[in-house]
């Protein structure tokens, strides 16, 4: 028995003793807990398609990567626990997919010079890169989200939506709580009625908020929802049979698993996208080829072709692009959180280089400068067919009203730099 | 043959009340501190003490806290995470109010803040006890987070609902925000933790503590034998809210650094540190800190096991971690339903007969 555990000991440590030479993608994923539902499709995208890069290139540049796992449950002390213990292996950026760990993590990662590249969640105003130099919200923020959906929901009326009511359901955290101010705003410009409600976490009771919605009777419904708290909503959404066309979520409820628990009800939930749709793209064929087959897919390797798993990839692959840009820039193949900084800051994204990985038309086409870190903030709008069991584009990525959202940027940015005096990014 | 009071003599009565009267305990003690402030501040990293000796230090002073309460003076309370809350928000309120003053005195004025707060939770012991106390505290919790939640002004209107931690110093030296020195963030908390423990065990062992225990084994008892009721229950609330609250605020301002109410001061967190004492063990400092020391040390243990030494996926080892910690719990319970501290308790007397049992 003791020889036993001895050799597994030794054959662990030689497991995870380091490789030199490599670029590391610390994963702070969640694969347990009431957020595992979409935690665990992005890590294996995540991770899969760093796997497909070695295994198919031999790494970025010649130089291998590798992704360490750390899993947080969505907890942020255990998110700080991972943060500082994968640190020292030489991370190269972080992508938390929590909002509360992001927050967390901001002072912590640019007092390390280590960017943070938070896709679509985190702090929306860090897309002011003057302030917020080493975090990338890229490609849509959560204002971004706001505002395509009450676009959309203009497009369908017509442009006019006065009068109406929209009511927001929430995730009462700083995530969910992000949009409400240019939600205000937009209530404002549009002269819509907006009606707030919060759902605590987990959110697997939302009775009462579901009554509320019967009482009101908004015309539209936004979401901002994560984990098992979307599943339950589009549960209740279909039990008081709420039309499920004037119900919108962000771009973190739009799954799959989120609405093939209320079955066919679901039919015709809209969801907002900023990663396209589907698996019929070439990078697909890859990775079934070097990855799923070769049985180097990163947990059950079962959530090909799913939403999250769509958007792990893409994070993925936005991340080995600002790779590339770094190694160009800097002249070296092994590079350091520094240089990935410097790489995120001038990344421009094309359908070109998305065709090349074999993703065309995979999101939307940005550029990143020093001073805007958020990308151009182009949104698309998918919706749930049940009968084919997946979600359709039905709007193709259009930009959102950043006369509203770039003062409220401005505003909030300002603010946090005046409270911990920070020096400006960009001269 | 070491552990035991002969040959130890006591000249004056202060030297015969003193906390650890045998000579071996007393060296170990002061090894222990010797240790603890002296060596480990030369050698921490920003791994060590962010993922182990803060989070250890900070539960340690919520456990001692909450110890006061339910060990000593026997009232259950399960609104530790919403006290705490208090003293983070009130570190918050107090740190953005007034930035020049040192972070030692926003702590202590976190903890005054949230003793008066208990004080007030406190107030409806005096005619419920039990069960319906514990529900009463349960009130205070979800209150109390809802109310961080909804009004704005204990965020300072920030969009997200989030406080954050703007850097403060003590004496120069940064004690929040991210550009603290490993040590410095190390030697704060731990200043607050041994001061808490010196000031808890001398309050527990005092006139104070004698009325606590005298309402926690019978009240009706203590009441007769002129034990004020009102005084005891409340000092006690105050005790333990002071202390609750100086880890609360430890923990947001020096340890986590950004804070959201629900998910950092949810139920989950009064139910730790009620896992913590119980385990540590009722009515015990020292098992204040073993508790903490189990609960916190433990996961992180198994996680370096699991992942880093064996190569296994995370989310295996993360719910092996609820599986073994759940299990050791109630193995714990059921071979001694006193805590660690009776562990050590019985260790000391075994040691005491060491070498000659008989």
């Amino acid at each position: 028995m003791n020889y036993k555990l001895g050799t597994w000991a030794v054959a662990g440590l030689m497991a995870a003793s380091p490789v030199m030479a490599d670029l590391v993608f610390p994963s702070l994923s969640y694969r347990t807990g009431p957020y595992a539902a979409g935690g665990i499709p992005f890590a294996d995208g995540y991770a899969d398609y760093f796997t497909l890069l070695n295994e198919r290139d031999g790494g970025i540049g010649g130089v291998m990567t590798r992704v360490v796992e750390c899993e947080t449950g969505y907890n942020t002390e255990k998110g700080v626990e991972c943060y500082e213990s994968t640190k020292g292996e030489g991370a190269l950026v972080y992508q938390p997919l929590s909002t509360g760990i992001t927050y967390q993590l901001i002072p912590k990662a640019t007092a390390d010079d280590i960017p943070i590249h938070s896709m679509g969640y985190g702090r929306t105003s860090a897309a002011n890169g003057d302030v917020f130099s080493h975090v990338f919200n890229y490609p849509a923020n959560y204002w971004n989200g706001a505002s395509a959906a009450v676009n959309h929901i203009l497009d369908v009326n017509g442009g006019d939506i006065s009068g109406k009511k929209i009511a927001l359901v929430y995730h009462n955290s700083a995530y969910g709580k992000e949009p409400i101010r240019t939600l205000e705003k937009l209530s404002e410009k549009h002269g819509f009625e907006l009606v707030l409600l919060a759902v605590d976490h987990p959110g697997q009771e939302q009775k009462s908020q579901w009554l509320q919605i019967r009482r009101e009777r908004p015309d539209n419904v936004i979401m901002y929802g994560w984990g098992v708290m979307n599943q339950v909503a589009i549960q209740e959404a279909a039990n008081i049979r709420f039309p499920m066309e004037n119900f919108i979520g962000i771009w973190w409820s739009g799954a799959e698993i989120d609405v093939k628990p209320a079955g066919d009800k679901a039919n015709g939930y809209k969801a907002l996208s900023m990663s396209a749709v589907g698996d019929d793209f070439p990078l697909y064929d890859d990775l079934k080829q070097y990855v799923v087959d070769a049985g180097k897919a990163a947990g059950a390797g079962d959530q090909l072709g799913t939403v999250p798993y769509n958007r792990g990839l893409y994070a993925a692959m936005l991340a080995a692009e600002a790779v590339k840009v770094a190694q160009e820039m800097h002249g070296e193949a092994d590079i350091t959180s520094g240089m990935m900084r410097d790489g995120m800051e001038n990344l421009v994204i094309t359908e070109g280089i998305m065709a090349a990985n074999g993703v065309p038309g995979f999101g939307p086409e940005f550029s990143v400068s020093c001073q805007n870190h958020g990308g151009d903030g182009l949104v698309a709008v998918t919706q749930w067919d049940a009968a084919a069991g997946e979600f359709v584009q039905i709007a193709d990525f259009a930009p959102t009203d950043m006369e509203i959202i770039q003062p409220l940027i401005d505003e909030d940015s300002a603010a946090y730099k005046a409270e911990n005096n920070i020096a400006s990014n960009c001269n | 043959m070491f552990y035991r009071e002969a040959g130890d003599f006591s000249t004056t009565y202060p030297q015969d009340s003193q906390t650890f009267p045998i000579k071996f305990d007393r060296w170990r003690y002061y090894a222990v501190l010797f240790v603890a402030v002296v060596i480990i501040p030369f050698v921490i990293n920003d791994y060590w003490v962010n993922s182990i000796f803060m989070p250890f230090l900070i539960y340690a002073i919520a456990a001692i806290g909450l110890n006061i309460l339910v060990g000593y003076c026997g009232q259950v309370s399960l609104g530790t995470g919403g006290f705490m809350a208090v003293g983070a928000y009130a570190c918050y309120k107090l740190m953005t109010g007034f930035p020049e003053v040192s972070m030692f005195i926003h702590v202590l004025l976190a903890g005054g803040i949230t003793a008066m707060v208990g004080v007030l939770f406190g107030l409806p012991s005096l005619r419920i006890k039990g069960f319906y106390l514990a529900v009463a505290t349960l009130a205070a919790q979800f209150f109390l987070v809802w109310l961080f939640n909804k009004v704005s002004w204990f965020y300072n209107y920030s969009a997200s609902g989030q406080i954050n931690a703007p850097e403060r110093d003590v004496f120069g030296i940064l004690i929040t925000g991210p550009n603290t020195e490993a040590w410095a963030t190390y030697m704060f908390c731990l200043i607050f933790t041994i001061f808490s423990a010196v000031v808890a065990r001398n309050l527990t062992r005092g006139a104070v503590g004698r009325q606590w225990m005298a309402i926690r084994d019978m009240d009706i008892a203590a009441e007769i034998i002129g034990v004020n009721p009102l005084r005891a229950k409340l000092t006690a609330f105050a005790v333990s809210s002071f202390f609750v609250g100086i880890s609360g605020a430890l923990f947001f301002a020096v340890y986590l650094g950004a804070v959201e109410v629900g998910e950092a001061f949810g139920i989950t967190k009064s139910f730790l540190v009620l896992f913590m004492i119980i385990i540590g063990g009722l009515g015990s400092i020292f098992g204040s800190f073993a508790g903490a020391a189990f609960l916190v040390l433990l996961p992180v243990l198994l996680k370096i096991i699991g992942v880093d030494w064996l190569g296994w996926p995370t989310d295996i080892v993360a719910h092996l971690n609820l599986v073994i910690v759940g299990g050791l719990i109630v193995v714990f319970l059921i071979a001694e339903p006193h805590g660690l501290a009776q562990l050590w308790r019985v260790a000391k007397e075994k040691l005491r007969l060491w070498p000659f049992p008989h």
